[in-house]
């Protein structure tokens, strides 16, 4: 069954779009991330423009995290006032990444630069994700337990002034570096269209020694507002979000992520990351070929203004 | 006063003279003005019919015509760029701008340009998609450059790809021989708004007869609303999808809770 998008302008196949929101939304809800870095490509690759896919899935990602956030919420997993100074930064940074966005997207080079950080971001971090966990599950297989490496004492970080205590995550960390964090992530979120949760939640166990008891709820509450000052900037600037696109994501992604989330408890943690790993890294290789081979056509067209 | 009443009625009279002598007259509507955009829309093809009428002054002699139909559809500012390797990638490097070119662009006819007259009035006329005006931006400058100019022609291509731009020298049919018909198919993902239809009729190599009509296609309910209060209303269509994706998370958080 076809249905026309109002804002992306094309008709695409409403069972493709929910089946595709319920894939990611397995693996999200799997892995416990938003899912925004498969999203997006798999809506460029159906033929919606990067520009509108982007902005639609902030949307998406919102939804999904408002859902893992309440159940977080329930059994009190969530630090509030990380969260809080987290968004401080994550308003930021959404701010800067939206006009960046616009910027691109005036110069023509919005397509290479959403490329290019898939491809670095993604390359690295699925690198970094998957060489760990198997070594994690070498070290299992050899007897030895299969534990996280436990961060240094002391990091430059806990150096820096303005110290803040965090009561729920018991941890005494300068506001300056979490503050960081947020506008990094908001920043990516806006420009690449994914919630980061694949990158924040490292960035917070290794740099802030946050403890996992509340490391994913407090993640799904920075995404969640990053994702809902995108929408709504998106919106607002460039009115490039499809609405129908993305309900119809909202609906496959949170039903997907229910069935994901029994299916990760079945799977342990090491193995879990370097599933993780592979799944990301494979996500910035195939950007990184696209890159790199000489593509079919040395033309694009894109329309700058209509004149109605 | 007098003057200038006078002045009106010598450019009257100038106009009528200058007018050519029409032995021909050409008649023709499409199958469908307003073509609307609904959910289940992907695609349409409508039908143009129409006749060619003789009156006393046709030379006798003249039994065959052409037909050339131009469908223009609403115009748009377009970018065309081209990659070039750059430190092992491919990035976009030159660009050109075509300033107000139809989003859509179909030339059918009932035979090859070519056959129906010289280069010289297939140009002035306009008749086929390399003699079609698509204006670029030189520098400070506007204007049409060579049919085959890579940007121009690479234009053209990726447009075509799309269906959006189309050419077609056996899609008009005489029935009889003054009566004919043509498909102005539509692709699905196409522009919204007024759509020009240009007929011109040929004998003997060069154009006797002109007539124009048009189409629009319009999104209607559902995808107009959408689509206008995104553009007018940003802030207000923002906060409603951000509160539709908050309702949305909440609902199945609720459906699917499992404590």
């Amino acid at each position: 069954m076809q249905i026309y998008l109002p804002i992306a302008d094309i008709p695409v196949n409403i069972f493709l779009l929910l089946a595709m929101g319920a894939a990611v939304g397995f693996v999200s809800g799997m892995f416990g991330i938003g899912g925004g870095f498969l999203m997006t490509p798999l809506l460029i690759f159906v033929g919606i423009t990067p520009a509108v896919a982007v902005a639609s899935v902030s949307s998406h990602i919102a939804a999904s995290s408002f859902s893992g956030a309440l159940s977080y919420w329930r059994r009190r997993a969530i630090d509030p006032s990380l969260a809080l100074v987290l968004m401080i930064g994550g308003t930021l940074g959404t701010a800067l990444g939206v006009a960046t966005f616009t910027l691109l997207r005036s110069l023509g080079q919005l397509d290479l630069m959403i490329a290019l950080s898939y491809v670095v971001l993604l390359t690295s971090v699925g690198g970094v994700m998957f060489w760990e966990g198997l070594r994690a599950m070498l070290r299992a297989r050899q007897g030895a337990p299969a534990t996280v490496r436990r961060p240094g004492s002391h990091v430059w970080v806990h150096g820096l002034p303005l110290k803040m205590r965090f009561k729920r995550s018991k941890i005494y960390v300068s506001v300056i570096p979490v503050i960081g964090i947020g506008i990094l992530i908001g920043f990516l979120g806006a420009v690449m269209g994914i919630g980061g949760g694949f990158i924040l939640v490292p960035l917070l166990i290794y740099l802030l020694r946050v403890p996992t008891s509340t490391v994913i709820g407090t993640s799904m509450v920075l995404t969640l507002a990053t994702m809902m000052i995108a929408t709504m900037l998106h919106a607002m600037s460039n009115h490039l979000v499809d609405a129908v696109l993305a309900l119809i994501l909202m609906v496959g992604g949170v039903t997907g992520a229910q069935f994901g989330a029994r299916a990760g408890q079945m799977i342990r943690g090491e193995q879990l990351r370097l599933l993780l790993g592979l799944l990301i890294l494979a996500v910035g290789i195939r950007f990184a070929i696209e890159l790199v081979i000489k593509p079919d056509d040395l033309f694009t067209i894109r329309e700058t203004e209509a004149s109605r | 006063m007098i003057q200038l009443r006078l002045a009106w009625v010598t450019l009257a009279l100038l106009l009528v003279g200058a007018a050519p002598t029409r032995a021909e007259r050409l008649i023709a509507s499409v199958s469908n003005h307003r073509v609307t955009v609904t959910p289940n829309y992907s695609g349409e093809e409508l039908v143009l019919f129409g006749s060619v009428e003789k009156d006393a002054q046709t030379p006798p002699t003249r039994t065959a015509y052409d037909l050339v139909v131009t469908v223009r559809g609403p115009r748009a500012d377009m970018v065309t760029r081209r990659k070039e390797r750059k430190f092992g990638i491919w990035i976009n490097t030159d660009s050109r701008q075509f300033l107000k070119v139809p989003g859509y662009l179909a030339l059918f006819a009932n035979r090859p340009f070519d056959a129906m007259a010289n280069p010289e009035v297939q140009r002035r006329q306009q008749l086929g998609l390399t003699n079609v005006l698509l204006t670029q931006r030189v520098g400070p400058d506007y204007g049409d450059v060579v049919p085959n100019d890579a940007f121009r022609s690479a234009f053209v291509r990726l447009q075509s790809q799309h269906g959006l731009y189309r050419e077609d020298t056996s899609a008009v049919t005489f029935l009889t021989p003054t009566l004919f018909r043509t498909g102005i198919p539509l692709p699905a993902a196409v522009p919204i708004g007024t759509y020009e239809i240009e007929i011109k009729l040929l004998a003997d190599g060069a154009m006797i007869a002109k007539t124009e009509t048009a189409f629009e296609i319009v999104k209607v309910g559902f995808e107009q609303f959408v689509a206008s209060s995104a553009r007018q209303n940003g802030f207000v269509y923002g906060l409603v999808t951000t509160a539709m994706a908050l309702m949305t998370g909440w609902m199945a958080s609720i459906v699917f809770r499992r404590d």
